[in-house]
C-alpha cells in the first residue's frame, strides 16, 4: 500500500471530526504524527495510528506534550510533514516547544481541540484557548490560526496547514473544539490534487546532503543569542515577513454588512449558531449581519473595521470570557461603535440564544 | 617551531577558540566526540542537538547540522529527528541539569522506549551557566549557590545516579558507560562505541561525561583535576554498565 494514494479524487463521508482531521493530514502528505492522549484529541492519533501504517507513514507515542511538540519540531526538521494535536493543559505545555517553532521558524503544524478550561475542567468543548493558541509561549504570536466551524473546514484547512506552515515558515494551527471533534458530520474528504491543490514540498533544515563544512555550510539552528541586538535582528526580520505575509494569509467571512445596524462577530462552531440566527433574521425584514474571522492569527483587522463601519453596534458572541472579544476590541481601536458581549465560557450557544439576545438588542434593550 | 595539537576535522575551525571557560571540561568531552565522528566517518549524517545551559556554547562547535534547543528538551528534538529520518545519527547532548532534573521524563522514556539514539550528558555537579547552583550530581557536602554551606543530604537527597538508572530501566541492546574527561582515550572509546550502537540499529546509548567546572567549583588547576579525577569518581564509578557490542578494555 506504501506509495498508494489514501484517497483517489472524492468520497462523500460521514464521520467524526477527529476522524476527519486523520484523514486530512493523509490527504495533505503528513508523514508522521506524534502525540500524547488528551481528550479531546485523542481519536486523531486513534485513526492515524490505524490508517497511517497503510501508507507507509509513523506515530510516535510521546511521555507528554512536551515530548510531543519537540519531536514533531524534530521530525519538521528532516524535512518530513509532521504534526501533533492537544487540547486544554496539553496545549499549555505545547507552548514552549511552540516557542522554539516560533523562534526558529519551524513549520510545524498542530491541531488545537479546545475543552473547558481553566485547568483540567471539561474534556467537552470551550473558546478558551484562542489566546494560549494565538500568543502562547515567550513570543510575539507570529503564527498561523485558523478557527474552524465545520467538518468540511477541518479538512480543508488540515490540509492548508501544512502548506501554510511550509510556504511561510510559521508554525500553523487548525483551532477546533470539542464539539467538531466528537460529532460526526457529513462532508467530502478529497485527493488535494483532484482539486488542483498544489502541496508545498517539504525541504530539510537538518540532514541535508554532502559533508557539511566540505560540500556545504553546516546546518548551525539556535534560539539563543548573546546580546539584546542579536536578538532585535533576528526577531525584527521575522516581525517584518509576518506582517509582509499576514494579507495573503489573513482570510474572514462577512455577510449582510453594508446592511446591517447590528454586526454580530463570532468564531468556530459558535460562528454557526451566529450564522443560523442572523439569517434567519434577516429573512425576517432585521438589520443584521455577521463577521466571522477564519484566521485569528493574523487577525483581519481592517476587514473588521470596514464591515463595522456602518453598523450601530457589534455584539461579540463566544463560549469564553472574552477572548475573541479582546481581539475585536484591538482592532476596533479608534472607532467608536459600541461593542456588546454575550460570553458564556466553556459551554455551547445555540442560535435561538444568539437570536433572542439581537432582538433585544435592536429593540434598543441590553439583554 | 610551534606544533599545535591537531582539530578534529569535524570541528567547525571558525567557531574556534570555543566559548566555554578556561579549564572547562565540555572542550575535551567534543574534542573525544570530534574524534569518534571522524573516525567513523559519519559527519555526513549527524546531527547534534545541544541544550540550554552550558552546553548551548557547542551550537556552532562542529561542522555537521546541529540544532540547538529548550532546556531538556534535546532529547525528544533528536527523538523525533530520528524517527523521521531513521538514516541520519544523532546526538543529545545535555548537562546533568537538563537531563537528570527538567527532562528526566524525556531520558526514561526515550531509554525505555529503547530509541536508537545517542545521548551524551556532561556531569560537572553544578548547573553552570546560571551561576553554580545544585544540581541533581552535586555532592554530599559540596557548596553551591543554593547549598552555600554544603549539601545536606537528609534535606536536598542525593547525587543522581544516572548510567546506573537507565541501565537498570534499559533494554537489549542498550550500551550505558560512565567516562571522564580524566581518562580521555578511555571517554573517546565509549563515545565511538555509543555511537556505533546507534549506527549498528542496536538501541538507545547513554553515556555520562564526568567533567571540569573550575569557575563554578572556584578551584584552580589542581584542585580541579583532582576533583574531577579524585573526589567525583568515589560517587559516580567510571565503567561500561551495560555493552552489546562486547566490553571496553
Amino acid at each position: 500500500m506504501n506509495g498508494e494514494k489514501p484517497i483517489e479524487g472524492e468520497r462523500k463521508v460521514f464521520m467524526t471530526g477527529n476522524e476527519v482531521v486523520a484523514w486530512g493530514a493523509l490527504a495533505a502528505g503528513a508523514e508522521i504524527m506524534y502525540g500524547y492522549p488528551i481528550t479531546p484529541q485523542n481519536e486523531i492519533m486513534h485513526y492515524w495510528a490505524r490508517l497511517g501504517p497503510k501508507f507507509g507513514k509513523r506515530f510516535l507515542q510521546t511521555e507528554d506534550e512536551l515530548s510531543a511538540g519537540f519531536t514533531t519540531i524534530g521530525g519538521v526538521l528532516t524535512g518530513k510533514r509532521a504534526f501533533t494535536a492537544t487540547a486544554g493543559p496539553g496545549n499549555v505545555l505545547m507552548q514552549e516547544p511552540l516557542s522554539m517553532a516560533e523562534a526558529m521558524r519551524i513549520p510545524t503544524v498542530v491541531v488545537i481541540q479546545q475543552r473547558g478550561g481553566p485547568s483540567t475542567a471539561t474534556v467537552i468543548y470551550s473558546q478558551q484557548e484562542v489566546t494560549l493558541t494565538c500568543f502562547g509561549g515567550n513570543g510575539e504570536g507570529l503564527r498561523v490560526v485558523y478557527a474552524t466551524a465545520s467538518h468540511q473546514e477541518l479538512f480543508d484547512y488540515t490540509i492548508k496547514a501544512f502548506n501554510t506552515a511550509w510556504r511561510y515558515r510559521f508554525p500553523a494551527f487548525i483551532l477546533g473544539d470539542g464539539y467538531q471533534a466528537k460529532m460526526r458530520e457529513s462532508l467530502v474528504i478529497y485527493d488535494p490534487a483532484a482539486r488542483g491543490i498544489e502541496m508545498i514540498s517539504p525541504e530539510p533544515l537538518v540532514g541535508k546532503t554532502g559533508v557539511p563544512g566540505t560540500d556545504r555550510e553546516a546546518a548551525h539552528l539556535r534560539n539563543a543569542f548573546s546580546v539584546e541586538e542579536e536578538l532585535l535582528h533576528a526577531l525584527g526580520d521575522d516581525i517584518e515577513e509576518y506582517e509582509r505575509v499576514a494579507p495573503e494569509i489573513i482570510e474572514y467571512d462577512a455577510f449582510n454588512t453594508t446592511e446591517a445596524d447590528l454586526l454580530v462577530v463570532a468564531h468556530g462552531v459558535v460562528f454557526r449558531s451566529v450564522a443560523m440566527a442572523v439569517r434567519e433574521l434577516v429573512n425576517q425584514g432585521e438589520r443584521v449581519g455577521y463577521f466571522r474571522p477564519i484566521t485569528l492569527r493574523p487577525f483581519p483587522g481592517t476587514q473588521l473595521r470596514e464591515a463595522a463601519q456602518g453598523a450601530e453596534q457589534l455584539l461579540v458572541v463566544e463560549s469564553a470570557y472574552g477572548q475573541l472579544n479582546k481581539l475585536v476590541l484591538e482592532n476596533l481601536y479608534g472607532s467608536n461603535v459600541p461593542v456588546r458581549t454575550l460570553f458564556r465560557p466553556g459551554v455551547g450557544i445555540t442560535p435561538e440564544e444568539v437570536n433572542e439576545e439581537c432582538r433585544a438588542l435592536l429593540a434598543g434593550k441590553e439583554a | 617551531m610551534e606544533i599545535l595539537p591537531k582539530m578534529p576535522k569535524s570541528w567547525n575551525p571558525a567557531s574556534k577558540p570555543h566559548k566555554f571557560c578556561p579549564g572547562c571540561g565540555h572542550g575535551l568531552v567534543l574534542k573525544a566526540l570530534g574524534q569518534a565522528i571522524d573516525e567513523l566517518g559519519i559527519q555526513d549524517r549527524l546531527v547534534f542537538g545541544c541544550d540550554i545551559g552550558c552546553s548551548l556554547l557547542a551550537w556552532d562547535f562542529f561542522n555537521v547540522d546541529t540544532v540547538q534547543t529548550h532546556h531538556g528538551r534535546t532529547t525528544p528534538v533528536m527523538v523525533g529527528i530520528k524517527r523521521a529520518r531513521p538514516e541520519l545519527v544523532t546526538v543529545a547532548y545535555m548537562g546533568d541539569g537538563g537531563g537528570y532534573a527538567i527532562g528526566s521524563q524525556h531520558l526514561v522514556n526515550a531509554a525505555t522506549r529503547n530509541d536508537i539514539i545517542t545521548c551524551i550528558l556532561v556531569n560537572n555537579t553544578n548547573y553552570a551557566m546560571t551561576g553554580g547552583q545544585m544540581a541533581p550530581t552535586t555532592i554530599p557536602g559540596q557548596k553551591t549557590e543554593t547549598t552555600p554551606y554544603g549539601r545536606d543530604v537528609a534535606e536536598a537527597g542525593y547525587p543522581m545516579l544516572g548510567p546506573e538508572m537507565v541501565a537498570t530501566i534499559s533494554h537489549e541492546g542498550a550500551y550505558v558507560a560512565r567516562g571522564s574527561v580524566a581518562k580521555f582515550r578511555q571517554l573517546k572509546g565509549y563515545l565511538k562505541k555509543a555511537l556505533e550502537n546507534q549506527m549498528a540499529g542496536r538501541g538507545f546509548s547513554f553515556i555520562e561525561a564526568l567533567s571540569t567546572c573550575p569557575t563554578n567549583w572556584r578551584t584552580n588547576a589542581e584542585q580541579t583535576w583532582a576533583f574531577v579525577e579524585e573526589t567525583m569518581p568515589k560517587y559516580f564509578p567510571l565503567g561500561e554498565l551495560k555493552f552489546p557490542g562486547g566490553k571496553e578494555e
